[in-house]
């Protein structure tokens, strides 16, 4: 892999690190499982582009929007759930399918180009290093800041009520706990981040597509697996951080994928291996410890690998 | 043993790409597989064979697709850059706006994209400048209305079908409207986000419409049937913008297919391979186009075919 190709990698890895921590709020603390992000991350695609391009709004102040569009598509999710007694699983979709119309209504055509537009990446130009290098330098910044901020959230008062709203919502009342009011604040973070994701990534690759959001949960889900299979979340540290990593190796496992022509595979395997390497990151726990006893020289046998 | 050869191989296999480091190499980036698209990629593929570089003989040749993931589009355009080929191919809007936010210095030449300037990949179709050039498949909707109004004089309303998410349908419909204007035809438009939704949107449009025109939309060609369906059903005639789509009971098509597109689009990759540069070479549009005609479907929607017509078609069906 080149040097390009793999700041490349980083940096479309740091972006969806935001979708996964999204992802990790609401399928892991708040146990939703939400295909809002389909949409809500289109959504902040959409939304900036068009304040960018067709009104002229400073970038910073467009991807702040983004993300306020995003948090209202996770509310109206949770508020589907919460008020309506909607399924999670079918208020989200529903909230998913109707973001395809209201994007494509935000935009007005499906496709907006952001290229040669001020971008958030643009004050970077001035710094006179390599855009390939800056803007992942720029990103990981601001997903160190992300991941620490969550954190502190989730270690809140109000973090550790959204956390007791998702481990055990019946205990939770009990305490006294507003759960319905949790699962919306948490609903609302979790798409505001994912719609700031999309923001960011139409303007590192310079455009807004209605199609981007396809797949976005799968990736997701991926990292946030992923990273757990790596890094056991045993604190709200460590868990973060897991997402943030299983990120960036899912990027890092499509860009092997991409690399994989001198073993006879072709590009339409390229989902296949991506699939299979997320896989064997999966089981790597499972593998991980025999692993460690055996290079210990423990030669005690303790069962079969699983 | 086996671990030996197999270290033979992979130093055979590392001499014989340093070897070929002289010769000339081109990257192809697709968004995802598709009939149309993969027909433009052969198409390139083929003339630049034809122009002397043979791909995997005295061409390096790297194809890949990023199956519908706008995400992996970006990984494979920075994977390329990455590479530094002679030319990058970018086939669809998604992977060429990918590739040219990559580079501003690596050459890259777009197919199959509608409409390159609202996509900003050139600043105009004569003479782009920067690092990229390429072809259009902008359908020419002038010579498709005028054929529909040779076929059914008494059009004044036409209804388009089509999926308002898909880039190259909705400039086709911007340019419709404005040609149709200029005709005296309104357009009627039935939106079908999904190809199940296809029978729905004819139908609606029944008792508004005197004809439909049905453009290269992924989405309603995917359920053409469908739109037939109705056009026998309530005797409005179907035309499409695409030719095969004749065979599947469009009355006629002015047509251009994707093999064309990308032969096109390799015409422009060898004449850069050959050391012009991108931006001298204007951006080219659909040159050849086919009359397909369906008789049979003709009869059953009720629309007489001149004889005049049925000399020029290169297909006809009967």
């Amino acid at each position: 892999m080149s040097l390009i190709a793999f700041l490349g990698t980083l940096e479309t890895g740091l972006i969806f690190g935001l979708v996964a921590l999204g992802v990790y709020l609401s399928f892991r603390i708040l146990q939703f499982p939400d295909l809002t992000v389909d949409g809500s991350f289109p959504l902040g695609a959409a939304v900036s582009a068009v304040l960018i391009v067709g009104a002229g709004v400073n970038p910073f102040l467009a991807t702040l929007a983004a993300c306020v569009a995003g948090a209202a598509a996770g509310l109206m999710t949770a508020w589907l759930n919460v008020r309506l007694k909607i399924l999670h699983l079918l208020a989200s979709i529903l909230t998913m399918i109707a973001l395809y119309s209201i994007n494509l209504r935000i935009m007005g055509r499906p496709n907006i180009a952001l290229l040669g537009e001020t971008t958030v990446f643009s004050p970077l130009d001035a710094l006179g290093i390599s855009t390939y290098v800056a803007v992942p330098a720029a990103l990981f910044v601001l997903i160190v800041a992300a991941k620490l901020a969550m954190d502190w959230f989730l270690n809140s008062e109000i973090g550790l009520a959204m956390r007791a709203t998702g481990a055990n919502a019946r205990m939770a009342r009990a305490q006294g706990i507003n759960t319905d009011f949790y699962t919306l604040l948490g609903m609302a973070i979790s798409n505001a981040l994912v719609a700031l994701a999309g923001a960011l990534f139409a303007q590192s690759q310079g455009a807004a597509d209605v199609t981007m959001g396809v797949g976005v949960i799968v990736v997701g889900l991926a990292a946030v697996i992923g990273g757990e299979a790596v890094i056991l979340p045993r604190t709200i540290f460590l868990a973060t951080l897991a997402c943030v990593t299983g990120s960036l190796l899912y990027r890092l496992a499509v860009a092997l994928a991409l690399n994989a022509e001198f073993i006879g595979l072709k590009a339409q395997d390229l989902n296949l291996i991506t699939a299979l390497l997320v896989a064997a990151a999966m089981v790597l726990p499972s593998v991980r410890a025999p692993v460690k006893r055996a290079l210990k020289g423990d030669t005690r046998i303790v069962g079969p690998l699983k | 043993m086996t671990v030996i050869r197999l270290a033979a191989a992979a130093l055979a296999l590392i001499v014989a790409t340093g070897a070929q480091a002289a010769e000339k190499s081109v990257a192809i980036t697709q968004i995802v597989e598709h009939p149309a698209l993969d027909a433009c990629r052969q198409g390139v593929q083929d003339v630049l064979a034809e122009a002397g570089f043979v791909a995997g003989k005295t061409l390096k040749w790297q194809y890949e697709s990023a199956q519908g993931n706008m995400a992996t589009a970006v990984q494979i355009a920075r994977k390329f850059v990455g590479d530094a080929p002679d030319v990058i191919v970018a086939i669809a809007t998604p992977s060429a706006q990918a590739a040219v936010a990559a580079t501003k210095t690596l050459p890259i030449v777009f197919s199959a994209v509608t409409d390159p300037v609202s996509a900003k990949l050139v600043s105009n179709w004569e003479k782009p400048g920067a690092n990229v050039t390429g072809t259009s498949d902008m359908a020419p909707v002038d010579k498709h209305l005028a054929m529909i109004k040779r076929l059914t004089p008494g059009v004044k309303r036409l209804g388009f079908l089509y999926n308002p998410g898909e880039v190259n349908s909705v400039s086709s419909l911007e340019a419709l409207r404005e040609a149709a204007k200029a005709a005296g035809i309104e357009v009627q438009e039935g939106a079908a986000p999904k190809s199940s939704e296809v029978l729905a949107a004819a139908r609606s449009l029944i008792g508004k419409v005197d004809a439909f025109y049905v453009p290269t939309d992924n989405t309603v060609v995917s359920a053409f049937e469908a739109v037939v369906k109705v056009g026998i059903d309530a005797k409005i005639p179907v035309f499409a913008g695409d030719t095969d789509s004749v065979e599947r009971g469009a009355v006629a098509a002015l047509g251009f297919n994707y093999y064309e597109v990308g032969r096109q689009t390799g015409e422009v990759v060898a004449r850069i391979l050959k050391g012009e540069k991108p931006g001298d070479i204007p951006v080219s549009g659909v040159r050849k186009m086919d009359l397909w005609l369906n008789l049979a479907s003709a009869a059953k929607m009720g629309v007489k075919v001149p004889d005049a017509m049925v000399g020029e078609a290169t297909k006809v069906f009967r």
